[in-house]
Order: structure tokens, then C-alpha cells, then sequence
């Protein structure tokens, strides 16, 4: 069974078409990158498979859970670590990971040792006891992610995880992302192309609301002939293929 | 029950803003000190402290919609509620999740005031009373901090609540002075709007008048539930079309 499949998933805002039946299949464990240029449908798609949004028409499924006829299962076993802060700014780094432990059902002293175990895992417990809004920039977007990780998702989203990161930083949340390959399903949106390269096994470019190329980056290079992946993405994007 | 994690972290976000401890419990308790001071200052009895406390127990509750409307406008403001909206929490987790941490707030400054009324002369034989119809108006005043919180962004809020919605409950509540003296036009619109009933109803309670109390209570059990109703419509509303 793959980890998400949608069939025909579309998406209407009015007149405009955001998402245009799409037809995707991600593989249990798989690093999966979506990319596309803003106002390509990446966004929309994504909050249609969180739930955050119905699709006009079309389904998708989630380890075979629907999430237009089954949202509650699908929701259980999917996770987010939105673009921008996610945190709550009033509570401890332990208090916000026990906190969104809590609200996918674990009790509350199940959902503190879940807690404490994530701050090791994530390597937070220089951080453990301060407060989200006293954190750096870096500090926050790895708490996020721990936040998305500690209800042990099959299948988390990560929404421009490093976005506005220094290098060092960005590179220590890549050693993380990595760490959970072939252990959970990863979907990745990011403007960054070497990390999309870096990182996922396959890359979808979607453009005005179609995925337009599915691959490796490898292969998507190799199919353009352009010289690197940034070259390839901007002939897939802007539709220069073949031209 | 996964409502109260959020129950948890909203009473946490709450209590650890000293804007909710200085308004919430500070601020009522020295106007109460300085109109008692300015009653024994003068001949007339303008702020008897039977009438003056519960007045003022109120008023305190219009920062209950200030603290509510605050708390989830910043939220919708960011990604957490994105965040929370993909969780399996559901739309009677979030409404219970925002609104019974105020619950306790409303009940402990209702008990502040009081008892702070009670060494200057209130007597506090009908307290539990007097609670019980001060956690009526609170309803009231959560309600419209959800129904604020839902379809205004965090500026508007303290424009809204906090500068409108304080004076609107300060002017025509009659905490300050008899807004029958007024009279004509104004005493009209304080009389249809629910601030006014919900003082008398708390100064009755707090003497035991049982007679007076009943028409007061309805008017603002009536206004809470219709307020209610509103801002669970509001707030999914908004929660829906929530950011991302």
C-alpha cells in the first residue's frame, strides 16, 4: 500500500483552478519533494491532504484512509511543521511538544515522557525549560519539527522547514529530515533546490495547479539536459520543456 | 480527552500574560478601593459597596472577552492554528478548548473582588449566589471574546474590546451611577443591551433579592446563549478558512 495516493484531487477557488487533477502515489518511507513556483498548486495540495482544506472533487488517501470520506483516521496518522511558526509562544519547549502529544489523544503523563524523549532525540535539552517565544529563529523551526514528530506520524509534512535559516542551521535540520528516511513518509515543500535535491528520493514539479514531472532530480537533469537541477526545474516550471 | 491539552495551554498562555493579571485582577480591585475611598469622602450614597462590588465584579468581566478575543486572534495570526486544525482535534475541542479556561478565571476574579468588598463592608452571606449568576455573565462576555476573536485580527481586538467594548460596559451598565437619572434615549439602549441586567442581576444576588433577580438573570441568559450561538458559528467559520 502506498503511503498517499490521490486520484483526480482538484481544487477550485472560483474561476481559478489550483489544484488540477492531480494523480500522485508516494511511497511508504519515501522523502518526497514538492516543488513549484508560488501560486503552482503545492500549498493548496498540501493543506488538502492535512485536511485543512476539501478538495472540490477527487480523493486522496492516506494509508488507505480517505480523507474526504475518513478525515478523523487520516488525520491521526499524518503530522504538519507549518512554513511559519507553529509554536505556542507562552509555553516551555517540553510544555508545547506534551501539549500537541496531548491533543492527538496521549495522556498527560504519557505525553510528557514523550516529550522528554523527543528533547533528546532533537538534541533540545539546552532548551527544554524556556519559554517558545525566547527561542532563535533556528531553535523554533527544529522545535516545530519535533512538535510534528512526537505523535510518531506515518506520514509528516514539512512545509519549508528551513526557510530563513542560516546555513548552519538549515544543514543541522537536513541531518534530522535525513534521519527519517525509510522510517516515515516525508512530504517536503521547499523554495531551496538543493535541498529538495539533497534530500528527497523523488521530486514532483507542479505547475499551474498539474504536476508537470515526477523523477528522481537525477533523472528530471538528465530528461531536460540542463546543467544542474535548478536548470531543470526552471525549464519544468516555466514550461520550456522540449522547446 | 484531547480538548484539555488545549484547555491546558490556553489557561498556561493566559495566566502567564500580565496583561490577564492586571486587568483581570488588579485593575477592579483598585477601582473598588478608590470609589470606596471617594463614598466615605462625600454626603450622598453614590458607591454603597453592596451596589459598588457586584457592579464592579462585572465590569471586571469585560476583560474576559479582551483576554479570549486576544488569545485567538493572535492565534489565528499564526500557523499553530493551521497546526492544530490538521490534528484530530474537533470543532467542540476547539470551542471548549477556548472557552472553559476562562471558566475558572471568571469564577477566581469574580471570588477576588468579593471577598476584597468584604472587609469594606459586604456582606457575603449570598456569595455562592452571586457566583453563580457572575459564571452567567461570564458566558456572555467569553461568547462575544470567541465571536471578537473569530472575525477581527489582533489589532482590531484591542480597538474593539478593549477601548469599545470596556466603555460600551462601563457607560450603560450603571456600575458608576443610575442610568435611570439619565434617562430618555440612553436609558432605553442600556436597558436592550445586557450590561445593565447583568449588574442588577449580580446586585441582587448579592443581597438575597430573589424577587429581582429572575427578569434580570433571563435578559442576560439570553443574550449569552444568543452570543453563543453566534461565535460557535464565527469561530468554525474562521477556523476553516484558517491560514495556510
Amino acid at each position: 500500500m502506498n503511503a498517499i495516493e490521490t486520484h483526480a484531487l482538484t481544487r477550485r477557488f472560483g474561476d481559478v483552478t489550483a489544484v488540477d487533477g492531480l494523480d500522485l502515489a508516494v511511497a511508504q518511507g519515501e522523502l518526497f519533494a514538492l516543488l513549484g513556483v508560488n501560486g503552482a498548486g503545492k500549498t493548496t495540495t498540501i493543506r488538502m491532504l492535512c485536511g485543512l482544506l476539501p478538495p472540490t472533487s477527487g480523493d486522496a488517501l492516506l494509508m488507505g484512509h480517505s480523507i474526504t470520506g475518513d478525515t478523523a483516521a487520516a488525520k491521526k496518522i499524518l503530522n504538519l511543521s507549518p512554513q511559519e511558526t507553529a509554536v505556542a509562544p507562552a509555553l516551555t519547549v517540553r510544555e508545547n511538544l506534551a501539549f500537541i502529544a496531548g491533543v492527538y489523544g496521549t495522556s498527560r503523563k504519557a505525553a510528557l515522557e514523550a516529550a522528554d524523549q523527543m528533547i533528546e532525540r532533537m538534541g533540545l535539552e539546552s532548551v527544554a525549560r524556556r519559554r517558545a517565544k525566547t527561542l532563535s529563529g533556528g531553535w523554533q523551526r527544529r522545535l516545530s519539527i519535533a512538535m510534528g514528530l512526537i505523535t510518531d506520524p506515518e506520514i509528516l509534512f514539512l512545509d519549508e522547514p528551513t526557510l530563513g535559516l542560516d546555513v548552519l542551521a538549515r544543514r543541522e535540520l537536513w541531518e534530522v529530515v535525513e534521519g527519517l528516511r525509510g522510517r516515515i513518509t516525508v512530504v517536503l515543500t521547499t523554495h531551496y533546490l538543493e535541498e529538495a535535491e539533497a534530500l528527497s528520493d523523488r521530486v514532483g514539479v507542479m505547475a499551474s495547479g498539474k504536476l508537470v514531472a515526477l523523477d528522481t532530480a537525477a533523472a528530471l537533469i538528465e530528461r531536460t539536459g540542463a546543467k544542474n537541477f535548478e536548470d531543470a526545474f526552471v525549464v519544468l516550471a516555466a514550461g520550456k520543456e522540449g522547446r | 480527552m484531547k480538548c484539555l491539552a488545549l484547555v491546558r495551554r490556553n489557561l498556561s498562555e493566559l495566566v502567564r500574560d500580565p496583561l490577564t493579571l492586571f486587568f483581570g485582577a488588579a485593575f477592579p480591585l483598585v477601582l473598588l478601593g478608590l470609589l470606596t475611598l471617594i463614598q466615605r469622602n462625600i454626603p450622598v450614597n453614590l458607591f454603597a459597596i453592596e451596589s459598588l462590588a457586584p457592579g464592579v465584579a462585572v465590569f471586571g468581566q469585560a476583560f474576559l472577552t479582551l483576554f479570549s478575543a486576544l488569545l485567538i486572534a493572535r492565534d489565528r495570526s499564526t500557523a499553530l492554528t493551521q497546526r492544530l486544525m490538521a490534528s484530530p482535534l474537533t470543532g467542540a475541542d476547539f470551542i471548549l478548548g477556548y472557552a472553559l479556561p476562562l471558566l475558572p478565571l471568571a469564577l477566581l476574579q469574580g471570588l477576588l473582588c468579593l471577598a476584597c468588598a468584604a472587609p469594606l463592608g459586604l456582606n457575603l452571606a449570598h456569595l455562592p449566589l452571586t457566583l453563580l449568576v457572575l459564571l452567567v455573565s461570564s458566558v456572555m462576555y467569553i461568547a462575544m471574546g470567541l465571536l471578537f476573536g473569530s472575525i477581527l485580527n489582533d489589532k482590531q481586538v484591542g480597538g474593539i474590546c478593549g477601548a469599545l467594548l470596556t466603555n460600551l460596559s462601563a457607560w450603560l451598565s450603571g456600575v458608576w451611577f443610575d442610568v435611570k437619572l439619565v434617562g430618555g434615549a440612553f436609558y432605553a439602549i442600556a436597558n436592550a443591551l445586557p450590561f445593565l441586567h447583568a449588574v442588577e442581576a449580580a446586585r441582587a444576588a448579592a443581597v438575597g433579592n430573589t424577587a429581582a433577580l429572575p427578569g434580570h438573570l433571563a435578559v442576560v441568559a439570553a443574550y449569552a446563549a444568543g452570543l453563543l450561538v453566534l461565535a460557535i458559528f464565527a469561530f468554525t467559520r474562521a477556523m476553516r478558512g484558517g491560514k495556510g
